[in-house]
C-alpha cells in the first residue's frame, strides 16, 4: 500500500474486548438486544442520524425468514473516510456487529455494499469473514447458540456516490441502476428482493457491537440528551493534523479545530458535500442531531480559500452524481452552477442570485431523494455566509456586448 | 484444444451467475468480473448475460451506462483515476494533472496510443486526509505530487515490460 496511516487520536473501537458484545447478545433474548440498544440512545451513524433500535424494532417485527443485514460501506460524501478506517482496522468490530443485527431482527443474511473505490479491503475483509467461519462466529449455530445462523457476503459498488443513498443501494444489489425509491414502502418492510432489510452505517454496526459489550447506559452517559454517544469525525482541508478523531456529540467546532491544529480557519463545511458551510463566526456551534447533524465529515477552509470555487466543486460533484431520475434535481444543480460561473465571472445581478437561491430551496423540498435534497446546501450557505467574496468579483471574462 | 474466445466469454459467465445467486442480483457482480477478466463490457457480452437472465439487453446497458466504473469502451490497462473533489482539490490536484497529461501526452478522458494508461477524474476516493490521491486500478496513491507522478507510471510501465500483468483478452 502506498498510503500512510491516517492520523487518529484514542479511539474506543479499540479498548474494546473482542466478540463480547456478540457472546453477550447470545445469552439475551432478540427482545432485550433490541432493548439494549434502545438505552443507548445510538442514532444512525451515517448522516440521517434515524435511532437504530426503532429501525431494528422494526425489521425485527416483520414476518419473514429472508430478513437482510445490510452494512452500507459506500462512505462517498465527499471528505468522508472514517468508514474507511474502520474497515481496515477494526474489521471484525463491524461483522461482530453486523452478526447481533442478525440476531436482533432475525436475519440469516449480511451483505457488504463496499464502494469500488476501496476494492483493496475487500481481500482483508473476506479474510476476517473466513476467519469468523472458522471460528463458528459466523455460520450455523453461532457460538454454540443452536438456531442462529448468519453469514456475510461482500458485493463491490461501481462508482456513484447515489448507492449510498439506502433505497437506491438496495436497487444496486438487485442489479439495478441506482435509482433511488420512493418511500414509503420503507426497506424494513420491502428491501433486499422484497424481503425486510435494515441498512446501517459502518460506524453504526461498530458502536452496537461496543454497546452490547459495555451496555446501553455506559453510550447514553456520553454526548448529548438528543445526541448520545461519540462519533467518528473525518478531518481533512488546511489543518496541521487532518484524520480521524472521536469525540462525544455536542463537541463545538471549535474544538474540534483546535485538536486538528487549524488555528487560521474561516470556515468549515460540516456534513460534506450535502452539509452545511459553517463561518467562523458560528465556531460555537455543536455537532449534534439538534444543531448541526453530520454524518462526520469536516472540511477546514483556511483564510485564503475562494468560497466560492469550494461551492463550485461541490456543484460540479452533484452534476456529475445526480442519478438523473427527478427533474429539480437533474436541472436544478446544472442551474446552480452555470448560476456560480456567473457570479465567478462578476457577471450575476442581486435579482437573478435570489431567483437562485429560491430554486435551491425547492430543490431542497421537491427531489426525490437525499442527494437533491442536500445538492443545495452549501451553495445557498457559502452566498448567505460570504455575500461580500461572492458579489461583485472582478471579471475574468471579457464581458462582451 | 482451442477454445474461441467468445466461447470461454460465455462459459465464465454462465459460471459467474451461477456463484452469485443464479438470479437478477447477480448482474452487478457479474458484469464487474466480465470487466476484470475481459477488461471491457462488449456487446456480445451483454447479450450473452442478457440471455441468461432473461432480461432485454437494453436492461444491461442501462445498468452499464449507469455505474462510472463500468464501460463498454476500451480503456488502458491501467486506468488512472485523479480526485477532483475539495479537499484533494486544495491540496494540489491541479499540478498532479497537468504532470499526469504531461507524462502520458493525452488529456483527460484518453488513453494512451499503446493502450497501457487511461487518464480519468475521480470524484472523493475516501483519502481526504492525504491529497491530492490517485487510484491505478484497485491501488491507491496518496500525497501525490508531480514529481510522484513521474515514479508512479514507471513503476507500471516496469510491470508491463516485465509481463507481470497478463494482457486482457480482446473479444
Ligand atoms: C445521496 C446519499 C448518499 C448516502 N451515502 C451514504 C454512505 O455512503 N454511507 C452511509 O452509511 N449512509 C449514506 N447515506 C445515508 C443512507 O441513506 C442511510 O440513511 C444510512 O445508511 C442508514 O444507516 P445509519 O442509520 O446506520 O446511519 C446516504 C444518503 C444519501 C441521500
Ligand atoms: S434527487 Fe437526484 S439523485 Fe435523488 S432521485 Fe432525484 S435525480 Fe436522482
Ligand atoms: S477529496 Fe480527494 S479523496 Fe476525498
Amino acid at each position: 500500500m502506498t498510503t500512510m496511516k491516517t492520523i487518529t487520536n484514542t479511539l474506543t473501537f479499540s479498548a474494546v474486548d473482542p466478540d463480547a458484545g456478540l457472546k453477550k447478545a447470545l445469552t439475551k433474548s432478540r427482545a432485550d438486544v433490541i432493548a439494549e440498544m434502545n438505552a443507548s440512545g445510538l442514532k444512525g451513524r451515517g448522516g440521517a442520524g434515524f435511532p437504530t433500535s426503532v429501525k431494528w424494532n422494526l425489521a425485527a417485527a416483520a414476518k419473514s425468514d429472508k430478513k437482510v443485514v445490510v452494512c452500507n460501506a459506500d462512505e462517498g460524501e465527499p471528505g468522508t473516510f472514517k468508514d474507511r478506517v474502520i474497515l481496515a482496522d477494526f474489521p471484525d468490530l463491524v461483522l461482530e456487529g453486523m452478526t447481533i443485527a442478525g440476531y436482533a431482527i432475525g436475519a440469516k443474511t449480511g451483505i457488504i455494499y463496499l464502494r469500488g473505490e476501496y476494492s483493496y479491503l475487500r481481500q482483508p475483509l473476506e479474510a476476517a469473514i473466513e476467519k469468523r467461519r472458522a471460528a463458528n462466529l459466523l455460520g450455523n449455530d453461532i457460538a454454540g447458540k443452536s438456531g442462529f445462523s448468519f453469514d456475510i457476503v461482500i458485493r463491490m459498488g461501481a462508482g456513484a456516490y447515489v448507492c449510498g443513498e439506502e433505497t437506491a443501494l438496495i436497487e444496486s444489489l438487485e442489479g439495478h441502476r441506482g435509482e433511488s425509491r420512493n418511500r414509503p414502502p420503507f426497506p424494513v418492510d420491502t428491501g433486499f428482493m422484497g424481503n425486510p432489510t435494515i441498512v446501517n452505517n459502518v460506524e453504526t454496526l461498530a458502536w452496537a457491537a461496543c454497546i452490547l459489550a459495555k451496555g446501553g447506559d455506559w453510550f447514553n452517559s456520553m454526548g448529548t440528551e438528543q445526541s448520545a454517544g461519540r462519533k467518528l469525525f473525518s478531518v481533512s482541508g488546511d489543518c496541521a493534523r487532518p484524520g480521524v478523531y472521536e469525540f462525544p456529540l455536542g463537541v463545538t467546532i471549535q474544538e474540534v479545530l483546535d485538536d486538528v491544529g487549524a488555528d487560521d480557519a474561516k470556515a468549515v463545511q460540516v456534513g460534506g458535500a450535502s452539509g452545511h458551510c459553517v463561518p467562523a463566526g458560528d465556531f460555537q456551534r455543536t455537532l449534534a442531531f439538534e444543531d448541526m447533524p453530520t454524518g462526520g465529515s469536516m472540511i477546514v477552509f483556511g483564510q485564503d480559500r475562494d468560497m466560492l470555487e469550494v461551492a463550485i466543486n461541490f456543484l460540479d460533484f452533484f452534476l456529475e452524481e445526480s442519478c438523473g431520475q427527478c427533474t429539480p434535481c437533474r436541472e436544478g444543480n446544472e442551474k446552480l452552477l452555470e448560476g456560480a460561473l456567473l457570479l465567478q465571472e462578476g457577471r450575476c445581478s442581486m435579482g437573478y442570485l435570489k431567483n437562485l437561491c429560491a430554486l435551491g430551496e425547492t430543490m431542497q423540498l421537491a427531489s426525490k431523494c437525499g442527494l437533491g435534497q442536500s445538492s443545495p446546501n452549501a451553495f445557498l450557505s457559502i452566498v448567505d455566509h460570504f455575500k461580500d467574496e461572492v458579489l461583485g468579483r472582478t471579471a475574468m471574462a471579457p464581458i462582451e456586448g | 484444444m482451442l477454445v474461441p474466445v467468445q466461447e470461454r466469454l460465455r462459459q465464465d459467465i454462465e459460471g459467474w451467475i451461477k456463484s452469485n445467486g443464479g438470479d437478477r442480483s447477480s448482474l452487478l457482480p457479474v458484469l464487474q468480473e466480465v470487466q476484470k477478466k475481459y477488461s471491457r463490457i462488449s456487446d456480445y457480452a451483454m447479450q450473452v448475460i442478457a440471455d441468461l437472465l432473461d432480461i432485454h439487453p437494453v436492461e444491461v446497458h442501462g445498468v452499464v451506462s449507469f455505474y462510472s466504473f463500468l464501460k463498454e469502451a476500451h480503456k488502458g490497462r491501467f486506468e488512472i483515476r485523479l480526485c477532483r473533489t475539495i479537499s484533494c482539490d486544495m491540496a494540489g490536484r491541479d499540478r498532479v494533472a497537468r504532470q499526469l497529461e504531461n507524462e502520458l501526452g493525452i488529456t483527460f478522458g484518453e488513453t494512451t496510443p499503446d493502450g497501457r494508461f487511461s487518464l480519468e477524474w475521480a470524484n472523493c476516493v475516501g483519502m481526504c486526509d492525504q491529497g491530492p490521491a490517485l487510484l491505478v486500478n484497485e491501488q491507491v496513491f496518496t500525497c501525490v505530487t508531480p514529481e510522484k507522478v513521474h515514479d508512479i507510471l514507471a513503476h507500471f510501465k516496469k510491470m508491463m515490460d516485465i509481463n507481470v500483468f497478463q494482457q486482457a483478452e480482446e473479444h
